[in-house]
């Protein structure tokens, strides 16, 4: 189902047009040796989304959204179904709770992905400052992440995540715990990077407002077996401004229209 | 010590410092407290309130020490004692470290082979003394073994237990860099096991010294052990004491300097 809603702003060419992901029919379930029970996580889930393309997922919790990126990240495996990625890297993952190593430093951390594949040291110190200089984290390079605000350590995942440029950046509702202040800073500033690095990026999020905000596409699943239940243009020009544009009408039409789709999901 | 703050009065100041004087002044007194055990033992065996045959005063116990300091004789057993102790700690430690890391990252191994550790470990290890002064002889390699086997276990199942309760998250985190098994195992297992692994190392340690101890009782010619013993036959209590005191303080040194290294090797943990 597209619910149509007039695209403006980025207008997709015929060279982005292509489709880095497509999921078709996918289905994951998990088994319960102990008391012998299966439980469906996700059923018949498909989409697509395009090179550059800036899709977030939105769904109640346990919806299997997490599952699905998971599977799209090579961390699950699907029971059934296809997942096809058109990339010569796997995706890169941004997690959900603080993932960053406590033992390594900021610029460690960060560096992490890069010193696993021999790279320079050189190299390494490099492309880490530009990270660090990308995401704000300069100053605190050789600081622990015991000594970080949660805001920080994500930003340090971000880092991470983008530090050996893949091509897919995959994020698991990176700024759910933070605080409402720290999570629109956060997303204006997930969107210039985005907007500059010109990444695919999937990301989970529970939060609609969220999902609007970021987002070229809104994917809307179902409650646990979650499944695709609509597919929303998103129709606000880039570059975006995270406050101003909480004072467009199509803003809150487009709210109301995914919370009506959330409350109208079936409960399987 | 007065710090001016614009807003609040020197009262103020006053009371709100008050807490962390206090806790300065129970600091200081924490340092001297078990001196003060020893001031009050010497002065029960001054007055003969306990048996000096069996307590002799610190204070003749101190004399006992410098003698033997001033002799240099104490100091080759310190040196036998800390060298099978330390041999024996790094056979055990290694292959307990690196078992427990195996074991603990791989399910089907842990599956199989945990169930030969469980049953072993619980055999005594001054049980097996016997057996191994047989095997090893009563030099040096007995008392490596014996050590090593104590510390094996120890090391072992806090890797272990470190392992286990690795967030999975940092596992994920690896595998989506692209960690190969080994890069797993060496940049994120290892440190995340880190603090567990040092828990081990003190337990070690003080277990160490308490099987070198027993060791050296049983088959030794050399060693703080051997000394203790020894004076023990002849009945030389003060001297027994001093032998006491610094098998004590070696286990406290080395505790003192894993304690150390810890806190320079894992600076992320509380400590």
């Amino acid at each position: 189902m597209n619910v149509a809603v007039p695209q403006e702003g980025r207008t997709s060419g015929s060279a982005e047009a292509a489709s880095v992901i497509e999921v078709r029919n996918l289905v994951k379930a998990f088994y319960d040796a102990s008391g012998d029970r299966i439980t469906l996580a996700a059923t018949d889930v498909n989409f697509t989304v395009r090179r550059g393309e800036f899709v977030c997922i939105v769904g109640p919790s346990g919806c299997g959204k997490t599952t699905v990126l998971r599977i799209l990240a090579g961390l699950e495996q699907l029971l059934s179904g296809e997942v096809r990625i058109d990339s010569m890297t796997q995706p890169a993952m941004v997690f959900q709770e603080a993932s960053v190593f406590p033992w390594l430093t900021v610029s460690q951390n960060v560096a992490f992905p890069l010193s696993l594949k021999g790279v320079s040291a050189q190299k390494q110190r490099e492309r880490v400052a530009e990270l660090l200089a990308l995401t704000g984290l300069t100053e605190f390079a050789d600081a622990h992440p015991h000594q970080l605000s949660g805001g920080m350590k994500q930003r340090v995942s971000v880092a991470r995540a983008l530090v050996d440029d893949r091509d897919i950046l995959l994020m698991d509702e990176p700024f759910g715990a933070l605080d409402e202040q720290t999570r629109l800073t956060l997303q204006q500033e997930l969107l210039r990077i985005w907007e500059r690095t010109g990444k695919t990026v999937v990301f989970i999020t529970h939060s609609v407002d969220e999902a609007l905000t970021l987002a070229d596409r809104v994917l809307v699943m179902s409650p646990r077996p979650g499944t695709m239940v609509a597919d929303l243009s998103v129709p606000f020009e880039r570059p975006r401004d995270v406050v101003e544009m909480r004072r467009d009408k199509r803003f809150w039409d487009l709210t109301y229209e995914v919370w009506r789709l959330l409350a109208a999901a079936p409960e399987h | 010590m007065t710090t001016a703050h614009p807003s609040l009065s020197p009262d103020e100041i006053e009371r709100l410092k008050a807490p962390a004087r206090r806790e300065r002044i129970y600091r200081i007194f924490s340092y001297f407290s078990p001196l003060l055990l020893l001031l009050l033992w010497e002065v029960a065996a001054q007055v003969a309130l306990i048996d000096r045959r069996f307590f002799p005063p610190p204070s003749a116990i101190a004399g006992t020490a410098w003698q033997m300091i001033a002799s240099l004789e104490l100091f080759d057993h310190i040196g036998a004692t800390l060298r099978r102790v330390w041999v024996g700690y790094a056979m055990g430690a290694i292959p307990g470290v690196l078992l427990g890391l195996i074991l603990g990252l791989s399910a089907p191994a842990r599956r199989v082979l945990g169930p030969i550790f469980a049953a072993l470990y619980p055999v005594p290890k001054i049980a097996i003394l016997p057996l191994i002064l047989l095997i090893f002889g009563v030099g040096d390699a007995s008392k490596f073994v014996v050590i090593a086997i104590g510390v094996f276990f120890l090391m072992f199942y806090n890797t272990l237990g470190g392992v286990m309760q690795i967030p999975q998250i940092y596992l994920d985190v690896a595998r989506n860099a692209g960690a190969t098994k080994f890069q797993t195992f060496r940049r994120v297992a290892l440190p995340s096991a880190l603090p567990s692994i040092f828990t081990g190392l003190k337990l070690a340690a003080g277990s160490s010294f308490i099987i070198i101890a027993a060791a050296e009782f049983l088959g030794a010619r050399s060693g703080v052990g051997f000394f203790i013993w020894a004076s023990w036959q002849t009945f030389a209590v003060s001297r027994m004491f001093v032998g006491i005191v610094v098998i004590s303080a070696m286990g406290y040194l080395t505790i003192l300097a894993l304690e150390a290294l810890e806190r320079h090797l894992v600076p992320w943990a509380k400590h």
